[in-house]
């Protein structure tokens, strides 16, 4: 183990699988010299000649390249600096990258990692702060990948770069400079299982990205007033882990779902869905979701705050189930 | 450059494969035997002919809506591509992607594409896969003139050139963007001018002379090969059909159509052909017979074929 930021374990998941197989290659707006929008990726140029590949501002031919470079062979890992940009170069991802194999009868494998950052609580506003991740759900054929913490992030990634699939890789800006044990070396976390991020018997919580330490915070709070919430952390949107959330609710009989994207449509409803398709004899109480409201990130930090969820709204939604 | 007496009947034979594969279609599409859309690429066989004659089986190719004779330049097998036009178990894509997005990828055929332009971002990763594995491979994208105006065109060019990498972008200028002639989508006359604006050389050629694509196409990928970067070939030529089967094509003019069936690029190779003294009439004859027997001999793979088991439709979609 060794503590690291989220942000140098997002890293160092890169550099170990950039070692450990060399058709991996990572590309994107200024991942090299710059090092990253956010220092991400900062001094892998220097270790990977030829391998950290700075493109123009061109995200239609940074992911169409890295799906023929996919289907070609490699295994790129092509940053998208915000997903607010992804807009840019949707046909790539939802026409091209994840559709091929199943057009194709089976033909083709594209093990393309779209890596890319999401999440507002910098004041970025409407273009820059958005957490998109149910319009990545929402695609047949794509994985999308949500980690909340230093270790996840880091294994994570490898399962992302080992995956022989297009997926999606969602860091989030409020998260980069967490701090964390992480596992040294080859270190795999797999897709599509959650994480009990904090056992409890009341009512579970299901957060996924920055939202699990909001949560959790929640939870600390709720412990003091005699609710004990359990707070899960599917990890991967795509493949989810429903037998670990329909367990879940098994054990407390109630479901909270925290996102910080907009409510409607949001990937909180499938997860409602989940419940009462799968496990309405389990629930003591309405599903409640805590999101943000339906409008665009605002801009000034007081009403950015009024726009994000926070521990004062997940405990009020939590309380009113009991 | 001396093209041989085998070349030249190997275009022809090409040729011949893809006009009498895709009349067929066209017979078996008004017959009511095809499902979806059939975009047929009649007119323009000596395009994809000219420039996939240079290519080997390790190179890769991206198609587009209209990709028939793509695949069949590339080495194609003509039962597995009848057989997914059918919707067929036995198709090349077992039945999930039609005409529209038939592949080889063990060719390197990267897929007919029913986005327009979408193609050209994947031939440069595909080239840029070939650089960086150095396996000496190069890619070539087909792609048409609506497509030249799509942002995917701008973005490939320009990584492809500032990356060096070994690609030939050959538009098929076929004059129309499904009914907008391209006097009245674009402003310029020669396409191959864009490829000034991304430091690329750009040719313009007669896309009905199969010799004269061969060519440009030659020089284009030699140099990708010796690691010069991408080149921007423009194939002018002329699309007999409507954009897809069941388009009466009011819009065309029929002067215009006129005087470019009378270019066919098929009568004008043969003619060639017999004026070298490389076969008789007679000859030709016999290779468009047999090609007509094998084409007759997909439709009945095809119709004997297997329709897909409806269990299929959650198989392939993740790896």
């Amino acid at each position: 183990m060794k503590k690291m930021t989220y942000a140098e374990a997002i890293r160092d998941g890169i550099r170990v699988e950039m070692n450990r197989d060399g058709n991996v290659y990572l590309c994107g707006e200024d991942v090299g010299k710059f090092g990253g929008c956010f220092g991400v990726t900062a001094g892998l140029v220097g270790e990977f000649p030829g391998r950290v590949l700075d493109t123009p501002i061109t995200e239609t031919a940074i992911i169409g390249s890295a799906v023929g470079a996919a289907a070609a062979g490699l295994r790129p890992v092509a940053e998208i600096m915000f997903i607010d940009f992804t807009g840019v170069c949707m046909d790539e991802l939802f026409n091209q990258a994840v559709k091929m194999r199943y057009m194709f009868g089976g033909k083709a494998k594209i093990p393309l990692v779209l890596k890319t950052i999401c999440g507002g609580g910098v004041a970025a506003a409407a273009q820059h702060s958005q957490c998109m991740e149910a319009w990545f759900a929402h695609i047949p054929g794509l994985k999308t990948v949500m980690p909340a913490t230093p270790a996840d992030a880091k294994g994570l990634m490898a399962a992302a770069v080992r995956d022989d699939n297009p997926v999606i890789y969602i860091e989030h800006k409020q998260l980069l400079g967490l701090s964390g044990d992480v596992p040294e070396g080859e270190y795999v976390v797999p897709l599509g299982k959650a994480d009990i991020k904090r056992a409890g018997t009341d009512v579970t919580i299901v957060a996924w990205s920055w939202m699990v330490h909001r949560a959790l915070a929640a939870a600390e709070a709720l412990a003091k007033d005699g609710i004990s919430a359990e707070v899960l952390d599917p990890r991967t949107l795509v493949p989810l882990d429903k037998a670990a959330i329909l367990a879940s609710i098994a054990k407390t009989h109630k479901l909270v779902i925290v996102h910080e994207a907009v409510k409607t449509g949001g990937f909180g409803g499938e997860i409602a869905a989940v419940a009462a398709e799968e496990g309405f004899d389990l629930l003591d109480a309405p599903v409640k979701r805590v999101t943000a409201p339906d409008t665009p990130v605002p801009f000034s930090p007081v009403l950015e705050k009024a726009f994000l969820p926070d521990e004062g709204k997940i405990i009020q939604a939590v309380k009113e189930l009991f | 450059m001396q093209l041989t007496k085998e070349n030249l009947l190997a275009f022809y034979q090409t040729m011949v494969t893809i006009r009498t594969f895709e009349t067929k279609a066209a017979e078996l599409f008004a017959a009511g035997k095809l499902p979806g859309f059939v975009h047929l690429y009649i007119g323009e066989e000596a395009v994809a002919t000219g420039v996939c004659a240079n290519l080997t089986a390790k190179d890769y190719i991206t198609s587009t809506h209209r990709g028939h004779g793509h695949l069949i330049a590339k080495g194609g097998n003509v039962d597995l591509m009848m057989a997914e036009l059918y919707g067929k178990a036995t198709g090349y894509c077992k039945g999930k992607g039609g005409s529209m997005h038939i592949a080889d990828v063990d060719l390197g055929i990267l897929g007919a594409n029913g986005i327009v332009g979408a193609g050209q971002p994947i031939a440069v990763g595909a080239a840029f896969a070939c650089k960086y594995k150095q396996s000496g491979a190069i890619a070539a994208c087909f792609f048409g003139d609506g497509a030249s105006n799509r942002g995917t065109f701008h973005e490939a060019m320009n990584l492809a050139s500032i990356w060096k990498l070994p690609v030939v972008f050959v538009c098929e200028n076929n004059m129309y963007g499904i009914s907008n002639c391209q006097r009245d989508h674009m402003n310029i006359c020669d396409i191959s001018d864009r490829a000034a604006a991304y430091g690329v050389p750009g040719v313009t050629v007669d896309g009905n002379d199969v010799v004269a694509v061969y060519e440009a196409a030659a020089e284009a990928a030699k140099r990708a090969r010796s690691g010069d970067g991408p080149s921007l070939i423009e194939c002018k030529t002329w699309r007999w059909r409507g954009h897809f089967e069941g388009d009466p094509a009011t819009y065309k003019n029929p002067e215009e159509q006129k005087t470019w069936i009378g270019k066919d690029p098929i009568p004008r190779l043969a003619q060639k052909i017999v004026e070298l003294g490389h076969a008789a009439d007679a000859d030709l004859a016999a290779i468009a017979d047999a090609v007509k027997a094998r084409v007759a001999a997909a439709v009945a793979f095809a119709e004997n074929s297997p329709d897909p088991l409806p269990a299929d439709v959650l198989t392939d979609v993740y790896a």
